[in-house]
């Protein structure tokens, strides 16, 4: 294997820890603000559950801008040709992203409660809203989506959004992901909250975790029975150039292929499944510290799932699949790869030094603050 | 191509991402101020111990955090419009302009947005020593992520560091050094945050004198007044300078920008050429139908001599007739190479590759679109009426220049006054001093608007100077679409906007607060009710 193809693997690699780490703690943040109005029923409750992931959003949230610069740095066209494809729903999720910041810095900071009720409202959707969409966009690229190139590298959008947003595949997979950020948003306020936050979010991390694995089962079978994609030729040391140079066909099944080559990939199902209903289990036995690790798992067998299916397609084109975007012909240059790869292995380990630091500085149970304390959430 | 984009589509998305850059703009240059003199503040706490600078640090952060909250929030509409509305242009800049953004999430904005919440939060949990660094890690972090924006921005506009493939038909990245020290970057990284750091003295400054004025918090405001009219001056200074190396450098790498900024049409042959004050510059016409000049300060502000000519529009538009017809032949040598794979069309593509993206600009103008299809009595014609477009737009260029550099001597001439007025402890008897201030405030978030207007309508007509036009760079999308987002972000940034000067005013007015931390809610609540 030459070295291009090992670093386009690599990077691919890299993508998916970020989109685990991305579904992980953004998706556990989510679920606290799509909780907020069920777990605090008082405003001095809600003021808690916002504090407990207080000094840690800002920081999360990060995973979410990494995950774009990543795919910006390392696969440029995916990048430019995903966002533009998926507008109106990037659209929306941009305006959930934007909103949350301010609704976490702004929500305390004026007494009146019409203020902080609308605020509230606006946890709910910046909550629910990306997190679904993350999850559909799943659903969407698994069903491939309708694009084309013309010579310089523009694409041309080949269907309507429509059939992006009202989708039943995609909303299945929507739903899935909002429902593991229930799960893990829920551990998240057991862990630092008191009763009656505690009891509430118990209720509902429990279920959330329950819903996420039967959604993940049907999903699953039903990927058995989607159109998928095969590489039939391509190289992967290819030059990055999604215009030509490919060939791919449709297939019924196919996305089940690299599972009959390799079984061992089976086991990212499996983790996803069992640790999912393991959490439940755990979030019933009050043990949610090592539930959220359950929570952890469960993001690494969902995504690691979807890879290994699809590897090494990225979006694939319904409308014209020679021109389907893979990792071999949607990435940057070597010498980029090269660069990026030197500074996230000097970065990361930095980052995670730094971000568990936090943590374990500000770790502990969250009481209500005052009211108009205006230096807390 | 298969068709050039709606050019509906290309204005909408260049005025979304312009309003969204605008907007995202004027929380940065104050985060970028601001989080250097809470350290500078800090410092003095951590020094002397005087409870004075922990409340001014209680305070201002608490300003800080209103302001900090929306910088971050919009700055992320950035990052995601460069996919969202600017497919093209992420395609074929995205392997040189990705890295750097990519660079300033892991090493910066990761380190900003995880140490902020500590700073915020962490006042129970730290030693003093052990805060304050944090608060140094803020500043750091938000002022790295700065140079890092800066260098993407810098090889937008002189596009080092890498080099046309035609295999994969886009600008490849081959050198990282190059990129970061491009120097139209390094000068815009000082200018650009030392214009943060005056912003930031601005503010304290306004708030500080309006306290005086109402003989509120005297001792805090005055305290807080000279750290800033002292760090201003410093600051203010440093912007000056770096904007004259920037001048000097777009001189050099982009004439057509510096010469829509000073308004030349004609070459300028004698050392008594003006320098402009005021005009109306004519983009129909391509002529001042009005100016006013002071003579001989041209050329030496320009090009630091008396003796260089600078080139004037009209001549930058003839120097440009052979790089169109070059550029043709380049587009048209790269179209056949792509569909042949002929090593004849790959040389003949190299002999015209410099002028590829003149080429490009000549698409509009070629018969049905298509540049590879112009027969040889048409090309005069085509490149004559290519030509022209490779000017901005020299009316908004000029003015949006002259604002911001009146802008910035009108701040040296006040912090200035405001040090030495300060300095001598006479802030009470110079009432007329601190109203200018206080109604100055505004007034360098304008500039650094104008600033950025000028460096990006003055890059005009590319997106990556001399490689792409603008007109091709954006998504595919309909107008449909385009008016959907805007919709949205006109009601989404309003509301910001709206709650933003809420708070600010709402905290700014009810001032420093005793023990301004964590709870006294007592003494907080009442001030609350009398401020109401």
């Amino acid at each position: 294997m030459d070295v291009y193809t090992l670093l386009k693997i690599v990077w691919a690699g890299l993508l998916c820890v970020l989109l685990i780490g991305l579904g992980l703690f953004v998706g556990m943040d989510m679920g606290v603000g799509t909780l907020l109005r069920f777990v605090g029923k008082t405003d001095g409750e809600r003021r808690a559950a916002l504090n407990m992931i207080g000094p840690h959003w800002d920081g999360n949230q990060v995973w979410f801008i990494l995950g774009g610069g990543a795919i910006f740095a390392a696969f440029p066209t995916l990048y430019a040709t995903s966002f533009s494809v998926f507008y109106v729903v990037m659209i929306l999720l941009l305006f959930s992203m934007i909103l949350r910041p301010v609704a976490f810095e702004y929500r305390s900071k004026a007494t009146a409660s019409a203020w902080r009720e609308s605020w509230d409202w606006a946890f709910l959707i910046s909550g629910f809203l990306p997190m679904f969409v993350y999850g559909a966009a799943f659903g969407n690229v698994l069903e491939g989506v309708g694009f084309h190139f013309d010579w310089m590298g523009q694409y041309y959008q080949d269907s309507s959004f429509w059939s992006y947003l009202i989708n039943p595949f995609a909303i299945l997979c929507g739903l899935m992901s909002v429902a593991l950020s229930i799960f893990q948003g829920g551990v998240m306020l057991m862990m630092r909250g008191e009763d009656p936050v505690y009891t509430r979010a118990k209720k509902c991390a429990q279920w959330g975790a329950i819903i996420a694995a039967v959604l993940f089962i049907i999903g699953g079978v039903w990927v058995r029975a989607l159109s998928g994609f095969v590489l039939d030729s391509g190289d992967p040391g290819m030059p990055s150039n999604p215009m030509t140079g490919q060939h791919v066909t449709r297939e019924v099944g196919a996305w089940m292929h690299n599972y009959a080559v390799h079984p061992i990939l089976w086991i990212f199902p499996l983790i996803g499944v069992v640790s999912m209903f393991v959490g439940a289990a755990l979030v019933a036995k009050d043990s949610p510290h090592v539930a959220w690790w359950f929570g952890a798992l469960s993001w690494i067998g969902t995504i690691g799932a979807v890879g290994a299916s699809m590897f090494p397609f990225f979006m694939p084109s319904t409308t014209n699949p020679d021109q389907s975007m893979t990792i071999w012909n949607s990435c940057s240059s070597e010498y980029t790869l090269i660069c990026m790869l030197i500074v996230a292995l000097i970065f990361v380990p930095i980052i995670l030094w730094y971000t568990s630091w936090c943590y374990y500085l500000m770790g502990g149970k969250v009481k209500a603050p005052a009211i108009t304390d205006s230096h807390n959430y | 191509m298969e068709q050039l984009i709606n050019s509906t589509v290309v204005d909408l998305s260049r005025f979304q991402f312009a309003l969204t850059a605008l907007y995202h703009f004027m929380f940065v240059p104050l985060t970028l101020g601001l989080t250097f003199f809470l350290a500078a503040v800090e410092t003095a706490y951590v020094v002397t111990g005087k409870q004075i600078y922990k409340e001014m640090t209680l305070f201002w952060g608490k300003l800080f955090g209103i302001n900090f909250a929306i910088g971050v929030a919009t700055g992320l509409t950035m990052e995601f419009e460069f996919g969202t509305n600017w497919s093209m242009y992420s395609h074929f800049f995205g392997d040189m302009f990705g890295t750097p953004l990519a660079i300033e999430g892991l090493m910066a904005f990761f380190m900003e947005s995880t140490f902020v919440g500590i700073m915020f939060f962490g006042w129970d949990r730290l030693s003093k020593h052990a805060h304050l660094a944090v608060t140094y890690l803020v500043a750091l972090g938000s002022n790295l992520s700065a140079l890092w924006i800066l260098v993407a921005n810098g090889a937008m506009n002189v596009p080092e560091g890498g080099h046309f493939d035609p295999v994969t038909v886009r600008l490849v990245f081959d050198d990282i050094v190059a990129l970061i020290f491009n120097p139209d970057a390094q000068a815009k990284f000082v200018h650009t945050t030392t214009a943060g750091f005056v912003t930031g003295a601005m503010f304290v400054m306004g708030i500080s004198a309006f306290y005086l004025l109402r003989r509120e918090h005297r001792h805090f405001a005055a305290c807080s007044f000279r750290m800033a009219a002292v760090f201003g001056i410093c600051s203010v200074l440093a912007v000056i300078t770096l904007g004259d190396v920037l001048g000097r450098l777009d001189y050099e790498k982009q004439p057509t920008k510096l010469a829509a900024m000073e308004g030349i049409w004609h070459t300028t042959n004698s050392a008594s050429a003006p320098w402009l004050i005021a005009a109306l510059p004519n983009d129909a016409t391509q002529e001042n139908s009005f100016e006013i000049g002071i003579p001989y300060i041209l050329d030496p502000i320009v090009a630091h001599s008396f003796t260089t000519p600078i080139i004037g529009m009209h001549e930058l538009e003839t120097a440009a007739g052979p790089r169109i017809e070059s550029g043709i032949a380049a587009v048209t040598a790269l179209r056949h190479y792509e569909q042949t794979h002929q090593q004849a069309d790959l040389d003949q593509f190299k002999a015209h590759e410099k002028d590829l993206g003149y080429g490009f600009l000549a698409i509009p103008h070629a018969p049905n679109q298509d540049v590879t299809a112009i027969a040889p009595d048409q090309m005069a014609n085509v490149v004559q009426q290519t030509e022209p477009d490779i000017l901005p737009n020299v009316f908004v260029t000029f003015w949006a220049f002259r604002i911001m550099v009146f802008l910035g001597l009108w701040f040296f001439f006040l912090f200035a006054i405001g040090a030495y007025v300060a300095l001598k402890n006479k802030l009470d008897q110079n009432k007329w001093l601190l109203t200018l201030t206080m109604w100055s405030i505004p007034l360098p978030f304008v500039a650094a608007e104008f600033g950025w207007i000028t460096a990006e309508a003055g890059r005009q007509p590319w997106t990556v100077f001399g490689y792409l036009p603008t007109f091709i760079s954006s998504s595919t999308h309909t107008v449909g679409y385009m008016v959907f987002s805007l919709i949205g972000f006109a009601l989404l940034y309003t509301t910001f906007i709206a709650a933003e000067l809420y708070l600010m005013f709402k905290f700014a007015r009810l001032g420093p607060q005793p023990h301004d931390h964590n709870g006294t809610t007592d003494a907080a609540h009442a001030s609350v009710a009398a401020a109401h």
